[in-house]
Parts: C-alpha cells; sequence; structure tokens
C-alpha cells in the first residue's frame, strides 16, 4: 500500500497496470488501493507542477511569503482562524509554525499590488490578526521536492564493462 | 620498415610483450567505437549507475579541497577512511578487520584485483574464474602470470557456482578462486549455504578466494553473504570492496581490499610503487558515503528493483528467458530462440532498433547465447527498450 502511494507521490500520471507491475500486485489491487485512499482522505489530488516563469507572458507571477500573528480562540485554538485564511483562494499554502509567530501564508497573485489589497484588506484586518509581515519571494531554486534550475546531467559513457 | 618490430634485433622480436599479447582486447571496445558515430541510441551496454554521486557525498568532496586536502595519504589510505571501512564491514556482514594492518585502500576494485593477483600468483598457477564474469577477471589473472581456468556456470543453475563443476576443476595448481556475487553480467547470487560450499572446497585445496563484492549492497529480498565471513574463511579470502556502484561513485576511483595482514602487506607492496596512494578527494568522498545514512543507497536500490521488476517481466514476455537476477543491475536473458550468436543479436539489434545491450560472449565462453541488458537506465527509456527488443525479437523469432 504504502508502495502505491510513494509511486504516485513520484509520479501521479503512472497507470495502474504500470503500478501493479513495480508494486507486484495485480490490478484490481491497487485500483481498490487507491479508490479507498481517495475517500479516506490519504490521497487529497493529483496535479502537475508547473514552473510559471518558464511560460511565455506569466512570467510576473508573485509569490509572497507573510508571517501572522493571531489571537487564538477558545475552543478552537488557532483552527478556526487557521481555515478561514486558508479559504481565499489567494493562498496557496498555510501552516502553524512555532516562533516568533503562528501562521506562515503563502500567497500567489499576479501583481505586487494584488498580493499587496490582498493582505492589508482581507489579512491584516481579519478579527483575530493581530499583525502581519510580507517577504515577497525573489526566486524559486526548489518546488515540493524538484528542482526548478537544470540539474544534473550525467556523462555516462553508452557502453561499459 | 617492419612496424611492431625491433629493427635492428638480431632475432625477430616483438615490441610489445607476450604476457600483454596473450590478453586478447576487450570486445566491449569494439562495440563503442560504433555505437559513438550514432544516434537515438538507447543503451543498456552500461555497467555503471545513472545516477550522478548523491550530493552530500560531492559536497564533502568540494569543502575538503577548499580546506587543503591535496596531498598524498598514507600508501594505505586515509587511516580515518579505513577505520569507517573497518566499522561497515563489521556493521554489515559481521567480519573484523585491524583498520592499520588488514584494510587497504585502493583505486577502485579494478586496482584491488590486480593486486590481488600480483601478490599470490606465481608463473604456472592456475587460477578458477567462473564463466561467465566479469572482463577484468581472466586478464588480470593472465597479466599475473597465471594459468586462467574457467569453471561454467549455466542458466539451468541460475548461474551459480556448483561444487561439482569447480571441483572438477581444481588441480594440484590451483591457488585461487576469483568469483563475485552479485554477478556481473548474470545478476546471479549466492545464499551462505550454496556458498559454504565452494568455501569449504575453498579450504580443503588450500586456495585463497577473491571475492568481488562491489554489489554487496544491490541485492533484491535476499541478504548478501561476504565470503569472509564463513567459518575459517577470513583468513582465506581477499575481499574486494568498492564505492562505484551502490553510492553511484564510478569516476571516483576507490574501492578497498580486506585480508590477512600477510596478504595486505604484498599488495601495498606493488600498490605503493605502482599508485602510491589511491586519489584524496575520492578518499574524502568515500569517507563521507560510508558515513551518510542507509536511505542513501536504499532509495537507489528501490528504484532499481522496480526497474528490474519491468524489465525482467518484459523480456520474459517475448520470448527471452531470463532467471530472476537477485542483485547488481542486469538481467540475462538467453537469446536462443532467435538463433542467433549472442554477437549478432547486439550487433543487429543496434542496428535494426537502436538498442545497445552487451554480447554474453564478451564475458567468457559460456555467456553466449545471452547478452547482456543493464537496467540502470531511466524508467521511461527502460519502457522503451522493451518495446523495441520486443518488436526485433518477434523478426528473428526461428
Ligand atoms: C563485478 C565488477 N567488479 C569490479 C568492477 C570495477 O569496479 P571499480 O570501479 O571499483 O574499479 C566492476 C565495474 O563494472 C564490476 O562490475
Amino acid at each position: 500500500m504504502k508502495d502505491i502511494f510513494k509511486l504516485l507521490e513520484e509520479d501521479a500520471r503512472r497507470t495502474p497496470e504500470q503500478l501493479a507491475v513495480l508494486a507486484g500486485l495485480s490490478v484490481g489491487e491497487v485500483v481498490s488501493i487507491i479508490k479507498k485512499a481517495e475517500s479516506e482522505g490519504v490521497i487529497v489530488g493529483y496535479k502537475a507542477l508547473v514552473n510559471w516563469d518558464n511560460v511565455p507572458g506569466e512570467e510576473g507571477q508573485v509569490w509572497a511569503l507573510i508571517e501572522v500573528k493571531v489571537v487564538p480562540q477558545r475552543g478552537v485554538g488557532f483552527d478556526g482562524i487557521a481555515e478561514r485564511i486558508s479559504r481565499f483562494t489567494e493562498v496557496d499554502s498555510l501552516y502553524l509554525v512555532s516562533g516568533q509567530f503562528d501562521l506562515a501564508v503563502i500567497v500567489i497573485g499576479k501583481s505586487f499590488n494584488e498580493v499587496g489589497a490582498f493582505v492589508s484588506n482581507k489579512l491584516a484586518t481579519m478579527e483575530g490578526v493581530q499583525g502581519t509581515n510580507t517577504h515577497y519571494l525573489l526566486k524559486r531554486y526548489k518546488d515540493d521536492g524538484l528542482w526548478l534550475f537544470k540539474g544534473d546531467e550525467s556523462q555516462r559513457l553508452p557502453v561499459s564493462p | 620498415m617492419q612496424t611492431g618490430h625491433i629493427a635492428k634485433s638480431g632475432r625477430n622480436r616483438s615490441l610489445i610483450s607476450q604476457r600483454v599479447r596473450g590478453v586478447s582486447p576487450s570486445g566491449i571496445r569494439k562495440f563503442f567505437d560504433i555505437l559513438a558515430s550514432m544516434e537515438g541510441v538507447i543503451s543498456l551496454g552500461v555497467g555503471e549507475p545513472d545516477f550522478v554521486t548523491p550530493w552530500n557525498i560531492r559536497e564533502a568532496a568540494i569543502s575538503s579541497v577548499e580546506k587543503g586536502y591535496t596531498h598524498y595519504t598514507s600508501n594505505y589510505g586515509l587511516l580515518e577512511l579505513r577505520e569507517e571501512v573497518a566499522r561497515y564491514l563489521k556493521r554489515l556482514y559481521g567480519v573484523e578487520y585491524d583498520p592499520k594492518t588488514e584494510i587497504l585502500i585502493t583505486v577502485g576494485v579494478s586496482e584491488g584485483l590486480d593486486l590481488a593477483m600480483r601478490a599470490l600468483v606465481d608463473p604456472g598457477d592456475e587460477v578458477l574464474i567462473p564463466d561467465p564474469s566479469y572482463v577484468a577477471y581472466s586478464p588480470l589473472a593472465t597479466l599475473a602470470g597465471a594459468a586462467v581456468v574457467p569453471v561454467p556456470t549455466t542458466l539451468e543453475n541460475n548461474f551459480k557456482l556448483m561444487p561439482h563443476d569447480l571441483e572438477s576443476k581444481i588441480s594440484g595448481r590451483s591457488k585461487a578462486i576469483i568469483m563475485g556475487y552479485p554477478c556481473n553480467p548474470t545478476g546471479a547470487v549466492m545464499s551462505r549455504d550454496e556458498l559454504q560450499k565452494v568455501a569449504d572446497l575453498a579450504l580443503e585445496h588450500g586456495l585463497i578466494i577473491a571475492s568481488d563484492e562491489i554489489y554487496a549492497r544491490l541485492v533484491y529480498g535476499i541478504e548478501h553473504t561476504c565470503v569472509a565471513s564463513l567459518p575459517g574463511m577470513r583468513d582465506s579470502t581477499v575481499l574486494l570492496g568498492g564505492f562505484s556502484k551502490a553510492f553511484a561513485m564510478t569516476g571516483w576511483r576507490i574501492g578497498y581490499a580486506a585480508a590477512t595482514e600477510e596478504i595486505i602487506e604484498a599488495m601495498m607492496k606493488v600498490h605503493q610503487y605502482t599508485l602510491m596512494c589511491a586519489p584524496i578527494t575520492g578518499q574524502m568522498a568515500a569517507l563521507e558515503a560510508l558515513r551518510s545514512k542507509d536511505a542513501l543507497v536504499d532509495e537507489m536500490l528501490e528504484e532499481y528493483d522496480r526497474r528490474r521488476k519491468v524489465i525482467v517481466r518484459g523480456l520474459n514476455e517475448m520470448g527471452l528467458t531470463c532467471f530472476e537476477p537477485q542483485g547488481a543491475f542486469y538481467a540475462f536473458p538467453s537469446i536462443k530462440i532467435t538463433g542467433l550468436t549472442s554477437d549478432e543479436f547486439a550487433q543487429q539489434l543496434l542496428e535494426e532498433e537502436k538498442v545497445a545491450v552487451v554480447a554474453g560472449s564478451a564475458f567468457g565462453q559460456y555467456g553466449e547465447g545471452h547478452v547482456r541488458c543493464c537496467y540502470a537506465t531511466s524508467m521511461s527509456d527502460l519502457q522503451e527498450a522493451v518495446e523495441r527488443i520486443g518488436r526485433f525479437v518477434k523478426r528473428h523469432k526461428v
């Protein structure tokens, strides 16, 4: 079961037939493991990792990491406010963290203005939010375990003993 | 003017020594030249990982250069590295060696094999070598002056060295056995019990086993048995290990030999005059390799295992009978159904479908009838290669 998740995490396009060979299971077993995992929230989605910097006309995407200090609420702690913030489509990722601030929020926008407006109009003014500190990301080097720069090139000879 | 001969010599003496002339050129070399001129080839002809050396190892080497580690080391190699090798061998295989006197850092297992032969054999001594085997075993024994005695291994026995086959080749002049399991080219692995029978014969006849365990970490669903860990064998084994395969470090040229002080001292004598020491940057990299978490190798192993399943299944489905290789990264299918020799098969497959494999005959006469397919290549190339070989086999089936 773990094999299947790992194989899909590496490449979600692998077909049940390919997965069956790689994991030494039958196609039927693979299909039922995946179905179950999808319904139980183990596999939450499948998507391509796009490097927008390399898409002509879309290079201007703006990413920001925003530190947010919040007041935890009685009964729900940080979950209430974290989930409310998460619902904005501008928010790409959100984490509760230890240290000087509470939530690390990654926001993606089309321009500095758009991100700025989201922070000042929506995020900073929310009840329970005590303060924000915005860091614009200047360049992405590695995302989700994948390098966005040219990695290793094998210089192997085609035939060796 | 005669070329290749010393003109003024009274006798018609050859320029090149008899010893070197006695070694046939590598069949792989010729193939390489043809390949180099072609485009779009998928090569299953390699003998090394497709992975680049893991980053932590490369980083450690870079930083050692920055810090000024640019000098000769002890002839034996860095003591720190020998200590780490000793710990590693004890932890993984339960064999103990004194890092000060019983371990020598070599320029790959290649040099270790050469030193072992030069240290152990006299002209006329016989060295037993399973056939098919890694291409260097027989030439190195020959260069050291030994007479090579091939011991056939066959598909029926999953290419394991059978005790009765070995025994039938042992004579009063037998001195050593060179063998390596997991095996290049067959992927065969021998179990502890099977190796014990070979060891018993070695002990009975006073033979040294030069055991090339370079693929020790690359085994699938079976445990590697270190020959030196068998009862009584520690002092009759020259254990040769390396970093090239498991750590994807072929270009760094580092290996090690472990044996009794007497043998290591003799090997060191040759090593100190020919190599002085193994390259220091490679030694620093190897040190980091041994200090890495096991997951570093295990992750690559897991990936090889997936590819192994894909190619073994693919080959069997198209009718190229292939026993399940339990180690290294080679499949060694029989090409009998095509009626071609292994040379013809490799040649024509390359011309017609642009897939490179190595003819089994390159590894000894008993490799004939097989080809070696290395699956240390990307999954997509592997799948494409299986498709192309399938088309080829369909056309050539007799
Ligand atoms: C069985 C075997 N032994 C030894 C070697 C050479 O290893 P090294 O790079 O340590 O010299 C190889 C490389 O292909 C091999 O396959």
